[in-house]
């Protein structure tokens, strides 16, 4: 049978083998750990601790105003050393909390979970996940609270579990379904509670048949949920993407998946919801994968937030001497590093260390077209270019950049450009400054 | 390891390593059996004039990117294709001086006043065939017949049928072998589709433009009384439809374009051969098509997902 997929995508090869068989590991419990208060375009929080503060595991720490605003917890107990600016992974610097750990792992939570969640309220549900702090572990970070109370007049008929993992070397979706499936499905049960959703559907590419074994296994008791593979393909786990594959619908251009009735949640962000309504577990913690070549040891490692990518390369073996590029999240749409420095977020699925594959010139585009055959969103990205490289905005949003999610399909098979992301963003900036005016 | 700084650099951070240069040399490849065809067909003076054709446009392309400045793109392969192609449109006994007239008229003035590789609105080499026959008609049309390795003149297929000649034609299978007069590079059938399936293979190629050229060339030939497999199989249309309407930069992007383009050039091409003044239409009705690229881009963009059409 022919799996479920979208139009277009690419083929990189997967790069799982050196991590899918290893068990998800406890990383040491660090001795210090920086939680960001910002960055990345998101919301300030405000800081509900001072320097010199005892804090417990799981402990509030900080939160902020409006709607979309989720706080963040203590991911150890200790003192918080100081509050100040440092690098964070998203690029550029925010503010952030340091704790100096005590070592004790004292946890500020346990016994508060609520005793049959699946019975819970909806709006209960919802409140406990975004006061856990649940963002989407896929990388995007976006509120999971915010997608599970849709805008007025849509209703929520399927919840998605986004298990695609299709970025290469990430196995921590992958391990989390072979090792706590019970845990994604008892998630699932409750976001569709919360949606009031009548089925459930785990997407796992077919390069994870464990995974979808072990998930349909575990809901086999529940008939609407089911554990569906699609092909593995880039980029199958991008929202729109994974809706259209698993169920035929398309969101529509600049729409939301719930314009077609559809949430779609990370895995591990299913989980996360588990835990935090069942157990009243925070989101402190987060399955890793730290891989690639320049990585001695890689491992699928269960991580603080807030542990430094520098703290668990060493836990890894190190770096080998030849890496030059360390990326967060995957290779395609991971973001670059300068420093290990940096501490993991909520959003951190992987810690990926290449070596350098050399500064090449670029091109001119010679329009070869294969960019158009692989946009998953059925864009022209070649003459989104050559828009973008003159300047010409208007152009450039009527050839529809501001459908564009970066996924950098586009890029990774272009034979003249590697920045062609860099031009999206740039119009996207530039349309968005003209729209304001 | 705190102090190690690491590359800052958007993604994606994988690609596939495909470069300008590797596509190009792929297609130089391609077109190699057919050289090699064209060489065993009309002898060591189509290897000769290849040469100068190929030696010319990379010495052109350098000369002139030094006298501006530019980046030497030499080694990139754009020039020995359009080289290549210039001299597979060339008739066999065609003068050696016309390889640098040629070039002149492809690498400076079609490609490299435009803008460059990626920039050219005209297929250079077709831009240089047509400056030829423009200019000297009688040399462009002098012919030899298959095998035979001095001059010797002699009528192709699509002359016999233009001057209504009373001459034999070709069997069917001597024109899909190449067994006849013609272009140094267009008379194997066999030999050219040998290399366009390297380059539908490696996506070098699609099937858009060759088929709905090859297609509407039989299409229209029958509507204007013409044998479709004659049309297809004589002059320079397979040439043409796999080489030279696929040409990634003058052509359109879209799958949906690139259709569009195909069955342009095989529409005009049947349309030439039938009223016009020269027996052959294919570098011709490329040329024109070439001008509607851009027309034609802007109204065939793929559908755009969650939307009912792609038109921006």
């Amino acid at each position: 049978m022919r799996l479920k997929t979208f139009r277009g995508g690419v083929h990189p090869p997967d790069c799982k083998d050196r991590t899918r068989d290893l068990p998800i590991r406890r990383a040491a419990l660090p001795a210090r750990v920086i939680i960001p208060l910002g960055g990345g375009g998101k919301a300030r929080l405000r800081p509900l601790v001072e320097p010199g503060r005892r804090v417990l595991t799981g402990e509030k720490i900080a939160e902020g105003e409006g709607a979309r605003a989720v706080p963040v917890h203590a991911s150890i107990s200790g003192a918080v050393s100081l509050i100040g600016e440092t690098p964070v992974p998203y690029g550029g610097t925010a503010p952030a909390v340091e704790i100096e750990g005590d070592g004790r792992d004292e946890k500020a939570w346990e016994g508060t979970g609520i005793p049959d969640p699946v019975r819970a309220a909806p709006s209960e549900i919802i409140a406990r996940i975004r006061e856990a702090g649940i963002v989407g572990l896929g990388g995007a970070e976006f509120p999971a609270h915010v997608k599970l109370s849709p805008p007025p007049g849509r209703t929520i008929g399927h919840v998605i579990i986004n298990g695609a993992e299709c970025e290469p070397y990430l196995t921590a979706d992958d391990r989390l379904m072979r090792e706590r499936p019970g845990d994604v499905v008892a998630g699932a049960r409750l976001l569709m509670r919360a949606t009031g959703a009548a089925r459930a559907t785990v997407g796992i590419e077919s390069n994870k048949r464990e995974a979808r074994e072990a998930v349909a296994a575990a809901a086999r008791a529940f008939p609407e949920i089911e554990a569906v593979l699609v092909e593995v393909k880039y980029p199958q786990g991008a929202e729109k993407q994974l809706i259209r594959a698993l169920l035929g619908r398309e969101v529509p251009s600049g729409g939301l998946p719930a314009d077609v009735g559809v949430v779609v949640q990370n895995a591990g962000t299913a989980v996360a919801v588990w835990e935090a309504c069942a157990l009243g577990k925070p989101l402190y913690e987060r399955v890793v994968t730290v891989s690639g070549p320049s990585v001695r040891e890689p491992a699928n490692l269960l991580v603080r937030i807030g542990t430094t990518f520098a703290d668990l390369l060493a836990q890894c073996g190190g770096l080998a001497p030849d890496a030059a590029l360390l990326i967060m999240g995957g290779p395609m749409m991971g973001i670059a590093q300068w420093t290990a420095e940096v501490p993991v977020v909520k959003g951190t699925s992987g810690i990926i260390a290449l070596p350098s594959r050399g500064i090449p010139a670029e091109r001119p585009c010679i329009r070869c077209g294969l960019c158009l055959t692989v946009c998953p969103m059925g864009l022209s990205p070649s003459l989104i270019r050559r828009a973008a490289e003159r300047g010409a905005w208007e152009i450039a949003e009527r050839y529809g950049v501001l459908d564009c999610m970066e996924c950098g399909a586009c890029a990774y098979v272009c034979t003249t450009s590697r920045g062609q992301v860099q031009h999206y963003k740039r119009a996207k900036m530039e349309i968005g400054k003209r729209g304001k005016r | 390891m705190s102090e190690r700084v690491f590359i800052l650099a958007p993604g994606p951070h994988v690609g596939t390593g495909d470069s300008v240069a590797r596509v190009m040399w792929r297609v130089n490849i391609a077109l190699l059996p057919a050289l090699a065809w064209g060489v065993w067909s009309f002898g060591p003076a189509a290897l000769a004039l290849t040469a100068a054709c190929v030696a010319s446009c990379m010495a052109v392309e350098a000369l002139v990117e030094l006298l501006f400045g530019r980046a030497i793109t030499v080694r990139d392969g754009s020039a020995v294709v359009t080289g290549l192609l210039l001299a597979f449109n060339l008739p066999p006994g065609a003068p050696l001086w016309f390889a640098p007239v040629g070039a002149l008229v492809a690498i400076a003035v079609a490609k490299l006043a435009f803008g460059g590789l990626g920039f050219n609105i005209f297929n250079p080499a077709l831009a240089a065939r047509a400056f030829l026959m423009a200019s000297y008609p009688a040399r462009m049309t002098s012919w030899r017949p298959y095998g035979a390795w001095d001059a010797v003149s002699a009528a192709t297929p699509l002359g016999i049928l233009k001057e209504r000649l009373d001459l034999p034609l070709p069997s069917y299978a001597d024109l899909f072998l190449g067994r006849v007069g013609g272009c140094i590079g267009e008379t194997s059938a066999l030999l050219l589709l040998a290399g366009a399936v390297l380059l539908l293979a490696g996506r070098d190629i699609t099937w858009h433009t060759p088929a709905s050229f090859l297609g509407a060339l039989a299409g229209m030939s029958l509507l204007v009384g013409a044998d479709p497999l004659l049309a297809v199989l004589a002059g320079g249309a397979v040439l043409g439809a796999f080489y030279m309407a696929t040409d990634m930069v003058t052509a359109p992007l879209s799958g949906g374009g690139r259709l569009v383009f195909g069955a342009g050039c095989g529409i005009i091409t049947a349309v030439i051969r039938r009223w016009g003044g020269y027996p052959e239409g294919v570098c011709y009705s490329i040329l024109l098509m070439n001008a509607f690229t851009p027309l034609i881009d802007r109204c065939t963009q793929p559908r755009r997902f969650g939307s009912r059409r792609g038109r921006g």
